[in-house]
């Protein structure tokens, strides 16, 4: 992939290749590729003189990394107590159901990709939906179907 | 500058140890046995199997600890049988059997704490509903090979039911080919799932691709 | 700006900034926390803006953009100054008449708080009961300050605290009247912050660090998020001032990688800090030295464990370590280090400029001070509430909170997130405070209190906790990992309707195994939930099991919805919505539901109009049979 390492090169600069900053380094990458490929791992534990094992420890332990692509849009439900108890688990069944994907994974069309989340702090609004930077409040579980279909 | 001692008791008899030692060395030393999964004396101690859980009095308070971790203080008073310490063992045992189950039966150091402590290792089988991996997380071979061999070919990816060993192909030009991590596996996997090969048969890539997390 | 060098030059500075403004100018405040923010208050601000240029009045009227005021329910929230007027639920179209308000010394009455039980309006803030009866000593401020402005939070008092600890008093001072105050930590755990600073100070180890734990990780806690975004100078000169005791010189805040606004509002905090003086080298021209880097988390609850946090700010996997060695003598790089909570380090500055007898007046006899809790569930009044310790449940939950929402009954309220559990009508008069919720079983936790109400399951809220708790298990260790898989897949099964005879006894065992031998306090406080419910809703476990019954009619498999032929009349409306066709039935025919066909989501209960009400949920008795087809609807009258 043309110009991972050139990424890779000028955020891991901009720490001054501290290593204590590994994550904050992924994190970065993460935002920037919108993903995490081989090659930017590879690159980081080059550069940053980190073990390979220890990128992928991390890479794969939290949920802020995917090391695979994700969708164009990126829906939300909230599963915080709050709104657990206002009926999300209705709503994360609806867009299940609705766009065919588990949480966790990204439709085939790369259309969206379907995450659970705990906690927003949207608690009044419970239950809540995001898309991308949108947020849907209060939402009925009729109206789950025409919110998403606005998003190509 | 010279070493300072301190008393303690384990299991009635009175122990001299080192400041600085942990009740596993110092038992170890005084020739109590304290079984272990995970511990390696070459390791630093790691505390994921829990098995080597101890009573600890202290200040009137009695709590448990692993034994591997914790250090000695002057007038610590241990307990490494009790019925809370053995019913902690052998419910360890039977949680972790489902996973590393072969042919109906677990073998090697699990299989000994089993009949010691016995364990029911069929208790939880019919609510454990995920592939057995055969392996209790213990991380002897992810350590010994990044902390004693220094050359980190095989680790730890993932997180929770989801957390796996694997091994690093990309890094394979690096191993010596020791295959200390074989012989240290307690269930016997790296050894089992290797096909005669020289580095062990389940990689990186069978993680990612999902293969390793299909229920 | 030049560098503060001096206390005298920072009171001069205050000086002018209180000279510069005119308290009687008026001022419009609009709520700007990620909760108001979500209920669009960019829209109501550019809405605002425009209004002013419009009328021409943008340099007689001040608006400001705060942090959260608290009371979500009502966003977004508008404070008029200096009256204290306050506006619920503005809407953007409400802003051209707000401001001629202003200008008119009017009230627009329609948007003013209205006494769901008196009718009456309230106008002034303070009045609202639901601030009325809170003691917003930490929280407060953050209505009248724009965090992305130092001037605002020095115009208040702000560092002042951090320039009398400099230098009035010595470390050993600061560190004496933190150890009087009492002050626990308001993180979960409630360990004393004097006892703690003492411990790292004294450590003969260099360099000590100090780190503010802003992982907030809890479902339905947002307190600290709130108070980072809104008043982040608040924490920093806590943490300053903890540093200057401890002797460290270099800081860490942990923050969620979820609180982006958190993270914004403190790096312009950082920055405006140091331009001033109050961080980096020399603070206030004092012999004192003082950084502070970010650190974002990446997703993991597992990771706001304080060691496991201090594992992840060395760039290691945020996994816990064994602290049989404390932290405060051992933490990042084997460097005596001290954590505390945001509104740990919050609580200092107040306790330092007014004194620790004035903080030991609040509270009960063991837990001194406020704490904030998050108020949220099935409760009116939705939000952050600010308390003295003590305060009872009740009190907070309808006297703040203003009852159970919808009229519906209370059942019980989860305090403490994932380590906590749920505690019954009958204990609703207990005192909230580090110890009372304990002895329930329960614990107070970092302040989450989410109330339940009659349709909420005990079964499933266990069932939800276990699954959190294993979705966040780092899986280190076996009795948490292994243990929190097996009770996921037990109480799956119980809410199935696959719940065995001895289900219970199994998991007593396994969570007492998880209890006593777990790695950290993640895995030794997951079965909490899963206890309390047994202990105070035991009951509905045993229906579940034996009855396969759910009486909150929450649990899919153990429900059906049934369409009650005497209250149809044939709408048509959940028909059309049914996403799997499984209505049957037409015009002025009764419709009925075809079970194999329905999958439970819930649409036809939530769209069938509320004066019918003809579909009802059935749970532990047969779905009586479905009319005959063709079968005509009876019109009620006024139907």
């Amino acid at each position: 992939m043309v110009g991972v390492s050139g990424l890779v090169d000028k955020v891991v600069d901009g720490y001054q290749r501290d290593r204590d900053m590994l994550i904050q380094i992924l994190l970065e990458l993460q935002r920037g590729f919108g993903w995490l490929p081989e090659e930017a791992l590879n690159e980081v534990s080059r550069q940053l003189g980190v073990p390979l094992t220890r990128v992928y420890q991390i890479a794969t332990f939290y949920k802020a990394f995917s090391l695979t692509p994700k969708g164009r849009h990126l829906i939300r439900v909230c599963m915080g107590t709050a709104c657990q108890v206002r009926g999300a688990p209705l709503i994360r069944d609806r867009v299940q159901h609705l766009i065919g994907v588990e949480p966790g994974g990204t439709t085939p069309d790369m259309r969206f990709t379907f995450e659970t989340v705990n906690c927003l702090g949207c608690c009044a609004m419970g239950p809540v939906m995001t898309v991308d930077n949108d947020y849907h409040g209060h939402l009925p579980i009729p109206d789950v179907e025409k919110v998403i279909g606005v998003y190509k | 500058m010279k070493e300072e001692l301190v008393t303690l008791k384990i299991d009635d008899k009175e122990v001299k140890a080192k400041k600085g030692m942990t009740i596993l060395e110092a038992a170890k030393e005084a020739g109590i046995e304290i079984p272990t999964l995970c511990y390696h004396e070459k390791l630093a101690p790691y505390g994921a199997c829990r098995i080597c859980s101890v009573d600890v009095e202290r200040k009137g308070r009695v709590h448990v600890v692993a034994a591997c971790g914790y250090p000695v203080e002057q007038g610590l008073v241990v307990r490494t049988r009790s019925p809370r310490i053995d019913r902690i063992r052998k419910t360890i045992i039977e949680l972790v059997s489902c996973t590393i189950m072969v042919d109906g039966d677990v073998v090697g150091e699990i299989r000994v704490l089993a009949d010691e402590y016995k364990a029911d290792i069929h208790r939880f089988e019919s609510r454990f509903r995920a592939s057995p991996t055969r392996c209790i997380l213990c991380g002897q071979c992810v350590r010994y090979c990044s902390e004693v061999i220094g050359i980190h070919v095989i680790g730890f990816v993932g997180r929770g039911v989801d957390r796996r060993v694997v091994f690093f192909p990309q890094r394979a030009q690096f191993c010596p080919t020791c295959q200390e991590c074989f012989y240290l596996c307690p269930t016997g996997k790296i050894a089992a799932e290797t096909a005669g090969d020289t580095f062990p048969g389940f990689s990186i890539d069978d993680y990612l691709s999902g293969k390793m997390l299909i229920k | 700006m030049p560098r503060i060098n001096s206390p005298s030059e920072l009171e001069r500075l205050r000086e002018e900034t209180r000279g510069k403004r005119d308290p009687n100018k008026p001022c419009i405040t609009l709520c700007s926390g990620t909760a108001c923010h979500a209920s669009d208050s960019e829209s109501v601000s550019e809405a605002f803006g425009r209004a002013l240029k419009e009328k021409g009045l943008e340099g007689e009227i001040d608006l400001r953009r705060t942090g959260c005021h608290g009371f979500c329910e009502r966003g977004p929230l508008v404070v008029i100054y200096p009256e204290e007027i306050c506006y619920t639920r503005v809407k953007p179209e409400d802003a051209l008449e707000i401001v001629q308000s202003v200008r008119e010394k009017k009230v627009v009455d329609c948007l003013l708080y209205t006494d769901p039980v008196t009718g009456a309006r309230i106008k002034r803030e303070p009045k609202i009961p639901f601030y009325e009866n809170q003691q917003r000593i930490v929280f407060g401020p953050n209505r009248w300050i724009d965090p992305k402005n130092i001037e605002d939070y020095l115009f208040l008092g702000g560092y002042r605290a951090l320039s009398k600890a400099l230098f009035e008093m010595s470390p050993e001072q600061v560190l004496e009247e933190i150890k009087k105050a009492n002050l626990r930590g308001r993180g979960g755990g409630g360990f004393p912050a004097g006892r703690k600073w003492e411990e790292t100070k004294k450590t003969p180890r260099e360099p000590k660090y100090v780190i503010v734990n802003c992982d907030e990780g809890d479902p339905g806690a947002y307190m600290d998020r709130s108070l980072m975004e809104g008043n982040p100078h608040s924490v920093l000169e806590g943490l300053i001032i903890g540093a200057y005791t401890i002797g460290s010189h270099e800081g860490f805040v942990y923050v969620r990688q979820e609180y982006p606004l958190a993270v914004e509002n403190l790096e312009i905090a950082l920055k405006q800090a140091e331009e001033y003086g109050f961080l980096g080298e020399n603070i206030l021209g004092s012999e004192f030295s003082f950084r502070v880097k970010i650190h974002r988390g990446a997703g993991a609850f597992v990771s706001g464990e304080s060691s496991a946090l201090m594992n992840a700010i060395e760039g290691r996997l945020g996994e816990p370590r064994m602290k049989y060695i404390h932290t405060a003598v051992s933490g990042i790089k084997d460097r005596p280090s001290c954590l505390n909570n945001v509104e740990t380090w919050a609580t200092v500055p107040l306790i330092i400029n007014k004194g620790a007898e004035w903080f030991n007046s609040i509270g009960t006899d063991k837990s001194k001070g406020t704490k904030i809790f998050s108020l949220v569930g099935k409760v009116n009044n939705t939000g952050l509430v600010e308390v003295p310790m003590g305060m009872t449940l009740r009190q907070i939950i309808y006297d703040i909170g203003g009852g159970i929402a919808k009229g519906e009954k209370f059942k019980g309220v989860q305090t403490g997130g994932p380590s906590g559990g749920i505690i019954p009508e009958q204990y609703l008069d207990t005192p909230v405070d580090f110890d009372e919720l304990t002895k329930l079983g329960s614990i107070m936790g970092s302040g989450g209190m989410v109330v339940m109400d009659e349709n909420t399951c005990m079964v499933d809220t266990a069932r939800y906790f276990i699954n959190f708790c294993c979705e966040e298990s780092c899986g280190k260790c076996i009795p948490c990992r292994e243990g929190l898989r097996l009770l996921r897949e037990i109480l799956n099964d119980i809410c199935e309707g696959k719940g065995k005879e001895n289900d219970i006894e199994l998991i007593e065992d396994i969570a007492e195994t998880m209890r006593d031998a777990s790695f950290c306090a993640l895995g030794t406080t997951a079965a909490n939930p899963v206890l309390t419910t047994l202990k105070y809703f035991g009951d509905e476990y045993e229906t579940h099991i034996k009855e396969k019954r759910c009486p909150a009619k929450f649990c899919k498999n153990l429900i059906n919805y049934w369409i009650d032929s005497e209250k149809c009349q044939a709408c048509m409306i959940c028909l059309r919505n049914c996403p799997t066709e499984a209505i049957q039935g037409g015009k002025n025919l009764l419709h009925w539901i075809v079970q194999e066909k329905c999958i439970k989501c819930g649409i036809c209960y939530e769209v069938c109009p509320p004066r019918f009400g003809a579909v009802v949920k059935l749970s532990g008795e047969p779905v009586p049979p479905p009319p005959a087809p063709g079968t005509e609807v009876v019109r009620k009258e006024g139907g």
